[in-house]
């Protein structure tokens, strides 16, 4: 069994990173040149990397399946990015976002990842502020906070409700700098197909130009993957329909060990369902659970009432109101982490509470909150997301309740990597929400801005060196070593194998079929039964799809469908992973419910004795079951216990 | 609802393109123009025909890759939205709805309705950016800035790049797109520094690229589903004109 090395450096939590970038080598700007590193994706770690990377002096290749590198999904993010600052005054210090973010995620992330997430966070904001980042101000010109779900500090940052965008577009000047200066250059629509290795490293990956279809060789002395989560293997998601699990995929399959796959955040406050024609679900952003109530109405006479609209929700009285959250969770109240207040949605809705005519929705209200602030104050607030809202669902929320229903959201579970964010494989690292390492079994809102830029501002730069010291004998690394035309091959016979089939169904028919699976069998609440049958339909379905897929057009042109193909057959196997996952993981922990272990209250029901652990998959071969690695988790600072956001 | 699509097909960049007529049924008027256009798809790979290719990311109004001219409208008929914010409730039954590409000499189409705005891109990498490496910068709230400036710099970093202003002005200029990310910049002490050759080197580039002059009619603004304000051309307009009588 291959033993699991995560490097954490010896010494106090506290003291781990500085000791450990003052224990590393670093690389002379001379050697720096002569180094090539591929990254992959452009969102927030995949910029942030690229740019710092490229003003280190080595030369950058940065890759996206986008028409720029400005489109990738980082910029959806809306509510904000969180940081210790303690600007508030409110007693917050980096050790309380370390202990926020460990408990948020259920006592199943790494200490040390995580300390340092926290520490470098400060220096986020710093740096975006530095690039322009127009962040919301108060009036005396210095930054405004608000809170998100599971602190109870205002620490998070935030830009109106387009966050996200406005962090990314920095990180994309910041790369644009570079891609001017020439030491970084930039392929756009092209798309990673494979990783290339040599004698055990990573070495360079084989990608296809999306406009011409052909497969082209690019190589290096190490590769970044920070191409993303996987969420998109549920069909429905908040993700972009573009976001897909693919480069992490082929790296599993050429040995990089994929962690907690079945970790899945299911995001509260998401624009329910509307029928079957969907292709995609829009988050309304945590930040709207500042000033907006959730609730659903006591009597069922008014949600029959609400369903039949004969009643308005303005119309039902407070007192008939079960504003469940702030009933359960009196000390959060509705700031509670994302995966409790999915679930209590999920409860609600299942003891047929839900208000519109699917029964699974409930009401985000902001009635009170203008009640005490007036409209203007929450139109400045939050009025491109009650734009969004109207434009989706015709309805004003200025006036009657948002309704909202949990949605797949972000991928807590990704590519193993350790302390230096490396993967399994020599040279290839994985950055952002594409790694594991930080949210555990559930993120906190906000975390996924601050984990995708500490990584690729703050931390890979300085780990990689560290590896890359090792390299500066290596000559450039020469695309036509077998293992390039290996890998080439694979690509094309994969994709001439596409076209062959020439079945009935198309991409999207299939992939819905999965979504169905895994939502019904690997979402909210799974159990031993649904995930073993969900194992058994995945696999048949997989075996559909090679028999009955039909792929339009050919590669030698700009072929979406082709592209949509490709990605389905990697989420086919991703999913029978997850599956796997959740079954082996026989507790409830974060955004992973397990119905067989629950408390009295129906809160999860973690069990620490056996799996205080990370679950790392390693593949075998297609046709075998892959095996199980553990990285044990030790606690040497939190006390693990049972999450308690009541009191 | 039952409609006719005239959509614009084209092989590739260099082939020539036409109009060509579909039909859809059965759309509900809460389904988004996108996923209609996700249905007559799926219907043309049933039928052994060509899907058509169009950019999509988001699917929420932020990611700038939908474009799209519906009915000669960048956008389509709704306002402040983006494509595929827009719903098919602002259609009436057996409507004909008219799809094209992006129309300008600088977004060459590359298949159907795709195009490709790497101009932009290129536009921004003269000078859209604030010159500074990662560290070694002070506290963030070391650097106060007004609200209402970092209000209006925010304004003007809502553009979200998908090109409406450039396929909706008759000369095809990107003035609102250089305005904006000069503007937004302009607006902050951090980017006072270079401000003069920001303003210089985009408005070259653009220049440089073939994109049109700018003459005031203010269409861009009005398709802008950002709405970003004409407004931040003035000040495009003064950054310009102060670093050119500094030279």
């Amino acid at each position: 069994m291959t033993k699991i090395d995560s490097r954490i450096p010896a010494g106090p939590l506290a003291e781990k990173w500085s000791k450990h970038k003052a224990d590393i080598k670093v690389v002379s700007p001379a050697n720096k040149r002569k180094l090539d590193i591929i990254v992959i994706g452009t969102g927030l770690g995949g910029a942030s990397a690229a740019a710092s990377l490229g003003e280190l002096g080595y030369n950058v290749k940065i890759f996206c399946i986008s028409d720029s590198p400005r489109r990738a999904h980082s910029i959806a993010a809306q509510g904000g990015i969180n940081a210790a600052k303690n600007y508030q005054n409110d007693n917050d210090s980096v050790y309380r976002l370390f202990y926020d973010t460990i408990k948020g995620g259920d006592y199943r992330a790494r200490e040390a990842n995580v300390y340092r997430l926290a520490e470098v966070a400060n220096d986020i904001i710093d740096q975006c502020v530095g690039q322009g980042v127009p962040f919301a101000r108060e009036y005396g010109g210095l930054l405004d906070n608000r809170s998100f779900g599971g602190a109870q500090v205002s620490r998070t940052f935030y830009a109106r409700g387009q966050t996200g965008q406005q962090l990314l577009l920095g990180a994309y000047a910041s790369l644009n700098r570079q891609i001017a200066k020439g030491t970084v250059k930039s392929y756009n629509r092209h798309e990673m197909l494979d990783l290339v290795m040599i004698d055990g490293k990573a070495r360079g990956i084989v990608a296809r130009n999306l406009i011409t279809g052909e497969i082209e060789r690019f190589g290096a002395h190490a590769v970044v993957i920070a191409s993303g989560g996987y969420g998109n293997v549920f069909f429905l998601s908040t993700n972009a329909m573009n976001s897909n699990g693919s480069a992490a995929w082929q790296c599993y399959k050429k040995g990089a060990f994929f962690a907690n796959p079945c970790f899945t955040q299911i995001h509260p406050t998401c624009i329910p369902v509307h029928g079957t024609q969907q292709s995609k679900l829009t988050l309304m952003s945590e930040s709207l659970r500042n000033d907006g109530r959730i609730w659903v109405p006591k009597k069922k006479e008014d949600v029959e009432a609400i369903r039949a609209k004969r009643k308005k929700p303005s119309e039902i009285a407070e007192e008939d109101r079960d504003y469940y959250l702030e009933r359960r969770y009196p000390a959060f109240g509705n700031l509670v982490p994302r995966d409790v207040a999915s679930r209590a949605a999920k409860e609600r809705c299942d003891a047929g509470f839900g208000v519109n005519d699917t029964g699974l929705a409930v009401f985000l209200d902001f009635k009170t909150a203008i009640d005490r602030l007036g409209e203007d104050v929450i139109r400045q607030r939050y009025g491109n997301l009650f734009q969004m809202y109207e434009k989706i669902t015709d309805v004003n929320p200025y006036h009657e309740p948002m309704q909202i229903y949990p949605a797949v959201h972000y991928t807590m579970g990704g590519i193993w990597v350790d302390y230096n964010l490396m993967t399994t494989i020599p040279g290839l690292y994985a950055i952002g929400e594409a790694n594991f390492s930080d949210h555990g079994a559930n993120r906190l809102g906000a975390s996924a801005l601050m984990q995708g830029l500490a990584d690729g501002y703050f931390v890979l730069p300085y780990t990689i060196g560290d590896y890359l010291s090792h390299e500066i004998q290596s000559p450039k690394v020469d695309t036509n070593a077998p293992e390039f035309a290996e890998a080439e091959k694979g690509v094309k016979e994969k994709i001439a194998k596409l076209f062959s089939i020439k079945g009935k169904q198309s991409v999207d028919d299939i992939h819905k079929k999965l979504g169905h699976i895994m939502w019904e069998n690997v979402g909210m609440a799974r159990s031993q039964e649904s995930l073993e049958k969900a194992i058994t339909e995945i696999k048949a379905l997989r075996e559909e799809f090679w028999r009955d897929v039909k792929v339009a057009g050919t590669n030698g042109e700009f072929n979406q469908e082709l592209e949509k193909a490709l990605r389905l057959a990697d989420f086919l196997e991703l999913g029978e992973l997850m599956a796997r996952d959740a079954l082996n993981r026989r507790e409830s922990c974060g955004g992973h419910f397990r119905v067989e272990f629950q408390t009295p209250e129906g809160e999860a029901l973690r069990d620490d004795e056996h799996y205080a652990y990370v679950s790392i998959w390693e593949y075998e071969g297609p046709d075998k079951e892959p095996v199980m690695h553990k990285e044990e988790l030790k606690f040497e600072v939190v006390h693990l216990a049972q999450r308690n956001y009541k009191d | 609802m039952n409609l006719t699509l005239k959509i614009w097909r084209q092989k590739d960049a260099k082939a020539k393109g036409g109009f060509e007529t579909y039909k859809v049924e059965n759309i509900s008027p809460d389904t988004s123009f996108l996923e209609m256009l996700d249905i007559l798809n799926n219907n043309l790979i049933h039928e052994g025909k060509d899907p058509v290719v169009f950019d999509h990311d988001c699917r929420e109004g932020i990611c700038g890759m939908c474009s799209l001219h519906i009915n000669g409208h960048a956008h389509g008929p709704d306002e402040d939205i983006t494509t595929c914010q827009l719903h098919m409730r602002k259609f009436k039954d057996g409507d004909t709805i008219t799809i094209e590409p992006w129309r300008s000499n600088a977004f060459p189409v590359i298949k159907d309705l795709a195009v490709d705005r790497g101009a932009f891109d290129k536009i921004l990498q003269a000078g859209g950016f604030i010159s500074i490496n990662t560290g070694g910068v002070q506290d963030a709230n070391a650097i106060p800035i007004p609200k209402k400036d970092a209000d209006e710099s925010m304004d003007a970093a809502a553009c979200n790049g998908c090109g409406a202003c450039v396929a909706t002005c008759k000369n095809g200029s990107a003035m609102l797109f250089v305005a904006a990310r000069v503007s937004s910049l302009a607006k902050l002490p951090q980017g006072r520094v270079e401000g003069a050759r920001r303003a210089k080197s985009m408005v070259a580039k653009m220049d440089e690229l073939g994109f049109g002059n700018c003459t005031n009619t203010g269409a861009c603004e009005a398709e802008c589903p950002k709405g970003i304000s004409i407004a931040h051309i003035a000040r495009l307009n003064r950054e310009f004109l102060s670093a050119k009588l500094k030279d």
